[in-house]
């Protein structure tokens, strides 16, 4: 497997060697969040809100408190009064106010689910018990679910100090809406006047879960000497230390974050739920606490993805040339302000050159949990609308898809409708690989079947990483990073160090480590790893080379600039020796060699990536199979192929499910009903066939080895390359997530 | 949430006969479950939908683990006869292809490594899969209980979702299923928004033996399940297939009959209409299904 | 405290005693009891599969079996796969196919692809989906899993 591929440039680059962490995860040791274990740990349980929306009256804890076997009971009276404050967690803003009443609720319950106490017991079934003696008085108050409702002047008012900022400019009055986003590029009104057809549709999707299997963990000790270490599964060690400390209005050199092996996030585990929580309950009771989610604890109580309502009008003219484009989007943001409409924005058209387009955005507070960054936030949502109005644009004008989305594919020194120029993307090349691909190219019948085609758009951001490693004397390096590894990253870092060093993966040990053994590190999350930490352990190569240089110098007796170095040998008039020789000689020639980088790279490094569907559905049931599925996408550089593949893969699958199943079903009351994954339907082993994948590798100028980030775009296209499959199908555009059977039967009667 | 999400406290007995399983049940008064599979009741435990004082635990009682079949007397079940091992017996499978369709999709593997056909029946949800082929192939319920035994027709059984007929102190022991001639075939079939791991949305099993030409329907049974408070036999489409011929035309106006027997509710899994829909489509899916295994056997 | 049971049972080819609450799951004393964590609890109700151990031979959720239960029992466990130090053929195509992301659901797929490799060696695509439908995993689309285990009983059957 280990081969490089035929003609590269890289020897390690491009490979597929064994992630270094695989061994520990095929064989149950690795510890994840729920594995860790202390001598007199406690097991605790939150007690949630029953309603969606409801005033406290009183909290009465004194029967769960003398319940045996209780140690500490925890409401908001144990936490510090928390004031206004923005924190940016690398994935978004949050105000630390609404933080803090998101993990324990303060006055009011504004979702089902939202945590309001909690106990720390011997045992999960003693706390589960003791929960349930907690008396609380609640006086319910008018729910709102649906983000159109929430809009309405008359519509139920979650928080009376949030107003809306509209572009910097806040309202007089508290609203439900709590931001506007106004974008503008030249004048619309032009470019539909200029079109030869205007299609506009309005799309609805619903509320959607990360769905990552492992619950949310955290077990916190709260130390006699008020030092705070926290063992937890996230997406970022330093986020949680930033938000834990500030929740518990404590220094964050008081807060020691292990980050555990972590069992998916998708965007959902940036945000702290159980950690502080735990902490308190540790404090209180002078043991270590564990608190582990329940699996309707996770979808009740944790960040889903917004449900929106969008509205979008594209104009062409007969040649297929796009003139103007418009989009009207509204996002729930669940229970408190904030959420990916910015984002949704900016995407909706980012994958195509208009001269004329109009976006306006809002996010809208509402009675279900607050929303979170899942995969590409807002940017699969709005993918829906724009690719399905482009594919009946161009079904009407009779072009075909790829070449239409060609004619007016963004390229370098595209503006995007936001302000930002591209740089060298790669949004044509993927969809020429598509046009060449097999799958485009095999005719497909049968009655009942179709093909979509859909094209997607994530940034990939860099923030900041910081690496160091170390060289052992046996030629091997250990790598030192604060990157919390949820799907291969130690390999994809340590790839990097090899290549740079000319020495071999294996020969680079990677280690996730704690907040206090690393440099600050932004979160695994903006699809930014392999490319901004990657970027990182490129420069601790540097450093290491730079040092060795000198060694192997000293060694030859002459100036550093006359020893060159070619793979990973270093080699001066005719004397050379490899880095494992020079490695070993470093002890007895003087210090250690310990390489150091930190960056924070700029701007976004852009993936692009078109999918291509074949369906099929059962006119008579409503229900929708997918035949074949090819995913394409512009990697930049593919560092480890079987990882990038498998972000292709798992990304799509991801999209089937929010195309074709996946929702929060509220009643009326605000209630979910299918917080289980037996009726929160993620596909299953036999949903699906295998995902065929195509790299397309267009260097990213911002980085040596051309990477760009690879997670979260693939999530962006399905829904929308399902909708335009399904309608070459069977005729009908569906424009509401998920296109169940239910509903997708009832537009099919409807049609005929 | 949903209850306490953990296990209340209980006791927990695992007799080895049945009479001593009985007394235990009667004996709690109403507070004890009866453990076979585990795989519905450990979770309305866990979730409140049930309390317990006291869990018996029916496998170590032999007889409740039986699965006797021989072509000219059938197939006896015993009650915690895990489904995995109805599903991998070659010649039961062979005779009563209904109610193997039913007893492979009961969730995942993992999920019919123990859960039995008894224990389906026993929960008696309106959407258990293992109930309709029961009700098509005519099972007989044996019952055990401190009064001592009776048995009565498969279709006595349910009374109303999670309700059942069983007394108090009573319980299932065993299944039997009447043998079955090669003139008869059967089918089961369910809609779920999924491909595995679902409740049915709607479904039905169909048999039917056709007379010595192959060429008209003799006898037929078709029974829904998920779009009534029970499972039901949906009785004038199976009359109307008497006699006629095994044709679509056929099947697909017993499917329009049989729409008539669905009653179900709105909820998260399907709207009234689309279940009533269902039953219609399933019951013409099946009936096909069962006149193909006729044909090919 | 409720009164705990004894339990003998066989793990991983060990006689093992535990004792144990009537309302403990498998998983539960497996985890907290006897620091077998390589189970993971992913629902705690029979819809996920990344607590499936082998109860007798049979893949089972472990989260719906009772400790109780496990009374002269033969268990195996994701930490009973590897032999001698060696990985099995299945970990070690899952590592080589890349057939893991974050890694959760792996001990869960591995127990059941073991269970359905001892009874069918050769199984097609399809059977690998519907004998591990049970199984959820959230990362990879399922493609690389499938793979593996279809690498894995070859490598299986070319050993035999």
């Amino acid at each position: 497997m280990n081969t490089p591929t035929s003609g590269s440039q890289y020897k390690v680059i491009g490979t597929r060697p064994i992630r270094h962490d695989g061994a520990d995860k095929v064989t149950g040791k690795a510890k994840y969040g729920a594995d860790v274990k202390f001598s007199k740990m406690l097991y605790g349980r939150v007690l949630r809100s029953p309603h969606a929306h409801a005033r406290i009256l009183s909290i009465d804890t004194s029967e769960a408190e003398s319940h045996p076997g209780v140690f500490a009971v925890i409401t908001t009276t144990d936490m510090p009064d928390l004031v206004d404050k923005m924190a940016d967690l690398g994935e978004g803003v949050v105000n630390m106010a609404h933080l803090g009443d998101n993990v324990l609720a303060r006055e009011k319950v504004l979702y089902k689910g939202q945590a309001v106490a909690a106990v720390a017991a011997a045992n999960v079934h003693i706390a589960a018990e003791a929960i349930e003696k907690i008396k609380v008085e609640y006086e319910p108050l008018p729910a709102v679910t649906w983000v159109l409702d929430a809009m309405h002047e008359d519509a139920p008012l979650l928080h009376d100090n949030v107003f809306t900022d509209d572009m910097g400019q806040k309202s007089e009055t508290p609203s439900n809406v709590d931001k506007e986003i106004h974008f503008l590029k030249g004048d619309v009104e032009t470019g539909f006047a200029a079109a030869d057809l205007v299609v506009e549709r309005e799309f609805k999707t619903a509320t959607v879960h990360q769905g990552y299997i492992e619950p949310h963990v955290a077990t916190a000790d709260w130390n006699e000497d008020g030092n705070v270490t926290v063992w937890t599964s996230t997406q970022g060690s330093f986020a949680c230390r930033t938000q834990t400390a500030e929740i518990l209005q404590i220094p964050i050199s008081k807060v020691k974050v292990v980050p555990c092996e972590i069992g998916g996030g998708f965007g959902g585990k940036i945000t702290v739920y159980l950690q502080p929580v735990a902490a308190l309950l540790s404090k209180k009771s002078g043991r270590p606490v564990q608190l582990t989610m329940q699996r309707d604890e996770v979808f009740e109580g944790t960040g889903p993805t917004p449900g929106s309502f969008m509205r979008v009008k594209l104009g062409a003219t007969k040649d297929g040339k796009l003139t103007a484009g418009e989009a009207w989007i509204a996002f729930d943001a669940g229970a408190f302000p904030g959420g990916p409409i910015g984002p949704a924005c900016m995407c909706v058209f980012s994958c195509y050159d208009f001269e004329h387009a109009k976006v306006d955005g809002y996010n809208v507070v509402l009675n279900k949990p607050k929303t979170q960054a899942y995969r590409a936030p807002g940017s699969t949502h709005a993918a829906l609308a724009c690719e399905t109005v482009l594919d009946e644009l161009a079904e009407k004008l009779a072009i075909d898809p790829l070449e239409f989305r060609l004619k007016n594919a963004a390229t370098e020194g595209t503006r995007r409708v936001d302000g930002p120029v591209y740089p060298r993307i790669g949004c044509v090349e993927v969809l020429q690989a598509a046009q060449a691909s097999d799958h485009w190219n095999s005719p497909l019948e049968g009655p009942n079947r179709g093909r979509g085609v859909a094209l997607g758009f994530w940034f990939n951001c860099g923030l900041k990483s910081s690496a160091s490693a170390h060289v052992n004397p046996d030629g091997t390096v250990t790598l030192t990073e604060g990157s919390t590894d949820i799907g291969g990253s130690r390999a994809s870092i340590a790839m990097q160090l090899a290549e740079t060093l000319g020495i071999t993966a294996e020969e680079v040990n990677p280690q996730v480590v704690d907040t206090d053994s690393v440099g600050y590190t932004d979160v695994t999350g903006g699809s930014r790893v392999t490319f901004a930490t990657g970027l990182a352990a490129y420069k601790v190569g540097l450093d290491i080379e730079h040092q060795m240089t000198s060694r192997a110098a000293a060694l030859w007796d002459c100036p550093p600039e006359q020893v060159s170095v070619e793979s990973g040998v270093y080699s001066h008039n005719g004397d050379s020796l490899t880095f494992a020789e020079l490695a070993e000689k470093l002890h007895a020639t003087g210090e250690a060699i310990v390489g150091r980088a930190t960056v924070a790279p700029d701007g976004a490094t852009n993936g692009f990536g078109v999918h291509l569907v074949d369906v099929e559905v059962d006119p008579d049931t409503g229900k929708t199979t997918i035949l074949r599925y090819t995913v394409i996408q512009d990697a930049g550089k593919a560092i480890h192929p079987s990882y990038v593949e498998g972000q292709m893969q798992g990304g799509a699958v991801q999209g089937i499910g929010w195309a074709l199943n996946e929702e929060y079903f509220f009643d009326d009351q605000g209630q979910m009903k299918n917080a289980s994954f037996l009726d929160y339907r993620i596909p299953t082993f036999l949903d699906v066939p295998m995902i065929d994948t195509i790299i397309v590798e267009v260097p990213n100028p911002d980085h040596p080895y051309g990477v760009r980030g690879v997670g979260e775009t693939p999530i962006v296209p399905p829904p929308a390359a399902i909708a335009i499959a399904i309608h070459n199908a069977v005729g009908v555009r569906m424009t509401d997530l998920p296109m169940s059977p239910p509903k997708l039967w009832k537009a099919l009667s409807e049609q005929s | 949430m949903g209850g306490l999400t953990t296990l209340s406290g209980f006791e927990y007995v695992a007799p080895t006969d049945l009479a001593a399983a009985a007394t235990a049940l009667r004996d709690a008064g109403g507070r004890a479950c009866v453990l076979a599979g585990g795989t519905d009741i450990l979770v309305q435990l866990r979730e409140g939908m049930r309390a317990a004082d006291l869990v018996i635990d029916v496998k170590k009682i032999p007889e409740l683990l039986q699965l006797d079949y021989a072509t000219d007397s059938g197939l006896c079940l015993g009650a915690a006869t895990p489904c995995y091992q109805v599903n991998t017996t070659a010649d039961v499978a062979e005779a009563y292809p209904a109610l193997v369709d039913a007893t492979r999709i009961i969730g995942g593997w993992q999920i019919q490594s123990r859960a039995s056909v008894g224990g389906n029946l026993c929960n008696s949800s309106p959407a258990a899969d293992s109930i309709p082929p029961l009700l098509v192939y005519q099972a007989v319920c044996h019952l055990a209980g401190p009064e001592g035994r009776r048995s009565i027709p498969v279709h006595e059984f349910c009374t109303a979702p999670g309700q059942n007929s069983l007394q108090p102190g009573e319980l299932l022991a065993t299944l039997t299923l009447p043998p079955q001639s090669a003139s008869a075939g059967s089918a089961y079939q369910r809609f779920i928004p999924r491909n595995e791991m679902d409740i049915a949305v709607a479904s039905a099993a169909s048999w039917m033996e056709l007379d010595d030409s192959g060429s008209t329907i003799q006898s037929a049974r078709i029974a829904l399940g998920a779009v009534a408070p029970t499972p039901v036999l949906a009785e004038e489409a199976s009359q109307f297939l008497v006699g006629k011929a095994p044709t679509e035309e056929n099947f697909a106006a017993a499917g329009a009959l049989a729409r008539q027997v669905a009653s179900p509710i709105d909820d998260m899994r399907g709207t009234v209409e689309f279940r009533v829909h269902l039953a219609g489509v399933l019951t013409q899916r099946t009936l096909a299904l069962a006149h193909r295994r006729i044909q090919e056997s | 405290m409720a009164k705990k049971t004894h339990v003998t049972t066989t793990i991983n080819g060990e006689e093992t005693e535990f004792l144990c609450e009537p309302r403990q799951s498998l998983l539960e004393v497996l985890r907290e009891g006897l620091d077998l964590t390589g189970s993971k609890e992913g629902c705690n109700n029979g819809n996920c599969g990344a607590c499936t151990v082998m109860l007798n031979g049979l893949p089972v959720d472990s989260c719906l079996v009772l400790a109780v239960e496990a009374e002269g029992a033969e268990i195996t466990t994701i930490e009973g796969i590897a032999q001698q130090g060696h990985l099995h053929p299945l970990q070690q195509c899952f590592l080589e196919g890349a057939a893991l992301q974050c890694g959760i659901c792996t001990p869960g797929f591995i127990v059941g692809a073991k269970a359905l490799l001892d009874r069918n060696p050769n199984p097609t695509e399809e059977e690998i989906r519907f004998n591990l439908a049970g199984n959820l995993c959230r990362c990879t689309g399922y493609d690389k899993i499938v793979r593996s285990i279809q690498e894995a009983a070859e490598r299986l059957q070319s050993a035999t």
